[in-house]
């Protein structure tokens, strides 16, 4: 019995992995440029968006529920930002000063956002679908209001400083991937070392019963979310200082791709089980499809959609293994 | 209060009615996507200016604008702008063109004057006048201007928007007036019309690369992002980019003589202007209108930038 239990956490845990892989060899065949540093770093930098939202959303679908505002609300909190750092040229003459005060407050708008989200589940014991649904509509036509219908742009003079954090590079590796990395390593002590991690598993197996065993199931649901949107709101402030920009085509679909990372990397969409590590390397497998694509003209243009759908499949065949196992 | 309420509507109609009878009035209904992107962006923005434009020039003229998000809705506008405002000119640019031609067709046969703007409708005969753009003249001046700037030949990549129509016809006819040059397309691929995608794609281009000469980006948006990648793999030096759509940061850079972005191609935002202007012209002019107006897609060059730049437009 122990042997067996432990032979299928071990092909969960390394199917992504092998994906992932596999992924790279079929990337170094294609072409050679695809080892070279800059490309790989791209790749890294790339995924940091989606790997970040997407740890957020390990936490929200471990505990059973879903959130699909996650892309407008990256494009609201963008546009936020990016309307508080050039209002505040005027007043504050320190750039610094004001990226650093933009931060606070995308912060603070990730975390009022994602509390509105949790409430409206917990408290108005609304279904998290139709909450996070009708929430998403509202932030994006808010961005595209706040728009005009146009985009966005930073000033130049800040946005040539702030340009730093997304083209930056530490030992060789940019900025973002870093944030990538602390966000993953706090996310996994958080999900798998913590009472809080351990309540997020409980009420994802069965809500019932966690709320008899005396967890408080609207409290830890609702930080879920509130940590959903800090990530997303972490995720905009390596976003925006890359192209200096906002508009309403802004985080377009980064829900999907989000819930896709966390799928493939393990966790289960009904909830009661999560993995950071996989998240993470979901994230990448995503990014690298599309890198991949990029970099071969042997598959048409017009099936690129199709060469996605198939490995995403794949790699969550390749890590469901395990469970057809179990069931024969 | 369950009478009131229904009395509401009631009353609201009769007013409605009451001055569209007695108002000597006329009312140009203008129906027209939301400004989801953009370029989109940049037409709301003009066909506000026009409204306005029109109404305090001409008082007996009544405009009403409305934008949809989807080829549904603004089917559900065309029927409000006939059985609620009661309009007697149709300013359309259609979401997709099937979809939407039958009803037009509906708002003709009630008797209503019809322009079409940019997307044609599926069947003739139900415009009376069609304004729009030439997606494929657009397609070939950003070809003709590789080919004199490459004149020697040279290696380009194009990034494309989205497999649309439009996409297909500028892409086409950018590549058959190629034909036949010393001109090496190395690769394309979608960017989607947007910056993210212009970044994501020209990264990979560079990388995959080692010598590009030429960029078509083929939407100012794309260019956006391409310039980026462009900077950050510090390779400015070696190439230029060709956009298109005429969005007013990159026709600054024109205007400034940026190397990176010598030119740009037009696909102006403003031919709803057009449109409205002289469908209002039917009803303050004896000028023969009916036909078709096809705008150029000139190349907007440092000398002739300023008059393509408007700073306030969000486009």
């Amino acid at each position: 019995m122990p042997e067996k239990y432990f032979a299928a956490i071990d092909l969960k845990t390394a199917g992504p992995f092998l994906a992932l892989i596999a992924l790279i060899v079929i990337g170094m065949l294609v072409n050679e440029a695809f080892l070279s540093t800059g490309n790989l770093s791209n790749i890294l930098a790339r995924s940091s968006f989606i790997g970040i939202v997407a740890i957020g959303a390990t936490f929200v679908i471990t505990a059973g529920g879903i959130d699909l505002s996650v892309g407008a609300m990256a494009a609201f909190i963008s546009g936020c930002m990016i309307l508080i750092m050039n209002s505040l040229m005027e007043s504050i003459e320190s750039s610094v000063t004001i990226i650093l005060l933009a931060i606070l407050a995308s912060i603070g708008i990730g975390a009022l956002a994602g509390l509105l989200n949790g409430l409206l589940t917990t408290k108005a014991k609304i279904e998290a679908f139709i909450v996070t649904l009708g929430t998403m509509g509202i932030y994006r036509s808010l961005i595209t209001y706040m728009a005009d219908g146009g985009t966005l742009s930073l000033n130049f003079t800040i946005g040539d400083i702030y340009s730093e954090v997304y083209y930056g590079t530490l030992l060789g590796l940019p900025y973002p991937v870093w944030v990538f990395l602390l966000v993953a390593v706090v996310g996994y002590i958080l999900l798998n070392k913590t009472v809080f991690g351990r309540h997020c598993f409980a009420i994802g197996s069965n809500e019932q019963v966690a709320l008899y065993s005396a967890i408080h199931v609207d409290r830890v649901k609702t930080m879920t979310y509130m940590l959903q949107g800090v990530c997303v709101s972490i995720a905009t402030i390596i976003y925006v200082p890359r192209l200096g920009s906002a508009s309403g085509q802004t985080g377009i679909l980064w829900e999907l791709e989000a819930i896709a990372a966390v799928i493939i990397g393990g966790t289960v969409l009904k909830g009661g089980y999560g993995r950071i590590w996989g998240t993470v390397v979901g994230a990448l497998i995503l990014t690298l499809i599309g890198n991949i694509l990029n970099l071969t003209d042997a598959i048409s243009n017009y099936l690129n959609g199709a060469v996605q759908g198939i490995i995403v499949i794949v790699a969550v065949y390749l890590q469901r293994g395990a469970w057809r196992k179990k069931k024969h | 209060m369950k009478i009131l309420q229904r009395l509401v509507p009631v009353i609201t109609g009769c007013l409605l009615l009451g001055v569209t009878a007695n108002a000597v009035a006329q009312t140009i209904g203008v129906s027209i996507p939301a400004a989801t992107h953009g370029w989109a962006g940049g037409m709301n923005f003009h066909a506000e200016e026009t409204k306005k434009r029109l109404e305090a020039a001409y008082p007996e003229l009544s405009i009403v604008l409305l934008t949809a998000n989807s080829a549904s809705e603004q089917a559900n506008d065309l029927e409000d702008l006939v059985a609620i405002h009661n309009i007697d000119a149709l300013v359309v640019l259609p979401f997709e063109s099937a979809p939407l031609t039958g009803p037009v067709r509906n708002v003709k046969r009630q008797g209503v004057f019809i322009t079409v703007v940019d997307r044609g409708l599926s069947e003739p005969g139900i415009q009376d006048v069609y304004v729009a753009g030439n997606n494929v003249e657009m397609g070939r001046v950003s070809a003709q201007y590789m080919k004199q700037r490459l004149s020697g030949g040279g290696d380009i990549v194009v990034l494309r928007g989205i497999p649309t129509v439009i996409d297909e016809q500028r892409f086409g006819a950018f590549m058959a007036e190629l034909e036949g040059s010393n001109i090496n397309v190395l690769d394309n691929q979608y960017a989607n019309w947007n910056r993210d995608d212009g970044f994501t794609v020209m990264q990979d281009f560079l990388a995959r690369f080692s010598k590009i000469d030429g960029v078509w980006a083929q939407d100012d948006d794309i260019a956006i992002g391409v310039i980026q990648a462009v900077r950050q793999a510090r390779r400015q030096d070696e190439l230029f980019i060709v956009g298109g759509g005429g969005m007013k940061d990159i026709v600054r850079r024109v205007m400034d003589g940026d190397r990176l972005t010598p030119v740009d191609v037009l696909y102006p935002p403003s031919m709803i202007a057009t449109a409205m202007e002289l469908t209002a012209l039917k009803f303050i002019s004896n000028a023969p209108l009916n036909g078709e107006y096809i705008l150029g897609s000139p190349l907007i060059t440092p000398e002739n930038a300023a008059q393509y730049y408007f700073p306030d437009s969000p486009f």
